[in-house]
């Protein structure tokens, strides 16, 4: 599903340049749920971003899905991200002034989508996420367990391959964020790739793989009941 | 992404910040406003000068003594003679023109004239039965000239309505007489009161037949010609003719001019025209400074949305389509703007015309569309650099709000 091959990624840092990845190779496969750890500055948002085609490698190559995605102009970057990438953000990045429902149906306007489909498809998560009362309420109505339910469902909508999650229960408290992971754990069982970022010990070690990350490298990768 | 959406998300995101959008539509639709007095006055203006000619009479090339340019030097400018004058004869010439409808030939001159005590000054025109249907004059009471021998000098006269008013008060002025300078003159009509059509009042005139005017001031030649075509299409052989004829009797001299009114209209059209587009590109430049704020406060828009742009991008947006959702944005003010423009502008211009109903106020179509298109050219135009700054946002940055 995702092959990284000596990806790297160096950032100028004015005239000094940092690498934020060194020499990465990574691969996951349909249905992985795989965590990203480690310390603040170890790249492992860097690493996201550069699965979720937010950000390109400096070298190396990238395939997702089969294809080599490490060249892609602007345009061809937006269209696999619509058809196969969600994001779940710490801080929900949920647009004010738009309902619930209007916020789950973002991805399927841009993607041009017909209204019937999209209409039907927000139902149904809206239902599945237990939104369906908070359908017409602009997020700051909304919880932020509510919040972070509308940002999963927006994610899902276009049924990605690939769902990414940074830091998905840094503004949550432990009960709420307990309940994210649990809704985002549903979806590995529909072969979704799932990977998610976090500093938090007690979210990371729930993935089934679990990787440490140092400077801009994968240190070490443990299993699902393993101790790092 | 459909366009209807496009649309609806770029008025979600004006409805938004409604003061923001409220102004900049203010400041779009003032200058569409002002587009739209502005050559309604000046257009206004050009019709009002257009019916004051017409008002002068209809297809109408006039012909007068002299030129005004001359074709090299002739032995008689060499002598200091003056332009030989235009005769009666000369006048009933120009009626052999099969493209000549009617002629009036003009002969003016001030009088003094006089009804038992009350005398005052007057322009008197000499002419003939035609000047009636040439200068569209009417009669008010009684009848105008007698058609009949140009060249016999009768002593009737018409009079302006209100020297007619002065001289009789309320008493019937029509069969009374009265004495212009050494003559009397027997009233047979008084003209109908018709104001001021360029610079000459009919009210203060006294007609009489061009025969008396003559004998009255002593000459034998003529102020004027006027020359009716029988329409539209045959003023220029008219024109022809007239200079032909004229040529001819005074001995292969070119020593008339003759001016078509279509010629002063044409002119006084493109000089009024042109200053209506000048005033109209003056009140445009309003909405280039509208345009100028729509840049602003889409540069300010972009800043705020830093995050929303990156999330578009990270739902999958290009950056063409965030381009199109800013410029959906800027033609959505402009258009609504110059909607708004464009009914301020026509209530403004039928209040000015309830104010001067002289004046045709109504603004011309083509000034309307310059002022509809500059306005969204404007919007769009200074939307290109915020629109193509949200479409380059890196997304990593623009999600952490940088």
């Amino acid at each position: 599903m995702i092959e990284l091959a000596k990806v790297s990624r160096i950032f100028d840092v004015g005239d000094q340049q940092v690498a934020a990845l060194r020499d990465i190779d990574l691969s996951i496969a349909k249905g992985d749920y795989v965590s990203i750890m480690g310390p603040s500055g170890s790249g492992k948002s860097t690493l996201l971003n550069m699965i979720g085609l937010l950000d390109r490698p400096s070298s190396g190559t990238y395939l997702l899905g089969g294809g080599n995605v490490t060249d892609l102009n602007d345009q061809q970057q937006a269209k696999v991200r619509s058809e196969m990438i969600g994001f779940v953000f710490q801080a929900f990045h949920l647009v004010p002034r738009l309902t619930a429902s209007m916020n789950i149906e973002l991805p399927l306007i841009l993607a041009g989508i017909a209204v019937e489909e999209r209409k039907s498809r927000v139902e149904e998560l809206l239902k599945n996420y237990g939104l369906s009362d908070r359908a017409d309420h602009r997020p700051d109505q909304l919880s932020g367990g509510q919040r972070q339910r509308v940002a999963i469902a927006r994610a899902t909508c276009m049924h990605p391959a690939v769902l990414l999650a940074d830091e998905p229960t840094g503004n949550l408290d432990q009960a709420t964020g307990k309940e994210v992971m649990n809704l985002l754990e549903e979806l590995v069982a529909q072969q979704v790739a799932l990977i998610v970022v976090t500093h938090d010990p007690a979210i990371g070690g729930r993935a089934h793989r679990q990787l440490h990350m140092v400077d801009g490298q994968i240190i070490s990768e443990s299993a699902k009941g393993v101790a790092a | 992404m459909r366009l209807i959406d496009v649309a609806q998300f770029a008025s979600g995101s004006l409805r938004g910040s409604p003061a923001r959008t409220l102004l900049m539509m203010l400041a779009m639709s003032i200058g569409v406003a002002a587009v739209v007095v502005l050559t309604a006055l000046g257009d206004g203006a050009r019709l009002y000068v257009i019916n004051q000619f017409a008002s002068l009479g209809t297809n109408l090339v006039i012909v007068l003594p002299g030129r005004t340019e001359t074709a090299g030097i002739g032995p008689g400018m060499l002598l200091g003679q003056i332009p030989r004058e235009i005769t009666l004869d000369d006048a009933q010439t120009i009626l052999r023109s099969r493209a000549v409808k009617r002629i009036a030939p003009l002969t003016v001159g001030s009088a003094t004239i006089s009804k038992d005590a009350l005398n005052r000054e007057v322009v008197v025109l000499g002419s003939t039965s035609d000047l009636l249907e040439v200068r569209h004059m009417s009669i008010g009471i009684g009848k105008f000239l007698p058609a009949g021998d140009i060249y016999e000098s009768t002593s009737v006269c018409v009079l302006g309505n209100q020297i007619a008013r002065e001289l009789f008060g309320n008493e019937r002025a029509v069969g009374q007489w009265v004495r212009l300078g050494d003559r009397r003159f027997r009233v047979i009509g008084v003209l109908e009161g018709q104001g001021e059509s360029m610079g000459m009042r009919t009210d203060e005139l006294v007609i009489v037949p061009v025969a008396s005017a003559h004998q009255l001031f002593n000459t034998s030649g003529l102020f004027r010609i006027l020359v009716e075509a029988k329409n539209r299409d045959s003023i220029e052989q008219a024109r022809h003719d007239a200079e032909q004829f004229m040529f001819q009797r005074h001995g292969g001299e070119k020593d008339v001019t003759v001016i078509t009114q279509d010629a002063v209209l044409a002119t006084f059209d493109r000089i009024l025209t042109a200053l209506t587009m000048a005033v109209g590109g003056i009140a445009a430049i309003s909405l280039a400074v509208a345009g100028v704020l729509i840049m602003n406060v889409m540069l300010i828009a972009v800043a705020q949305r830093v995050k929303e742009i990156g999330l578009l991008k990270a739902l999958g947006a290009p950056g063409v389509q965030i381009r199109n959702l800013f410029f959906a944005e800027a033609a959505l003010l402009s258009g609504i703007g110059s909607l708004a423009g464009l009914l301020l502008g026509y209530t403004g211009s039928t209040i000015i015309g309830q104010i001067y109903p002289t004046l045709p106020v109504s603004p011309p179509w083509w000034a309307v569309i310059a002022a509809c298109a500059t306005a969204l050219g404007t919007g769009i135009l200074f939307s290109v650099w915020p629109a193509r700054r949200a479409a380059r946002l890196d997304p990593v940055a623009a999600l952490a709000g940088r």
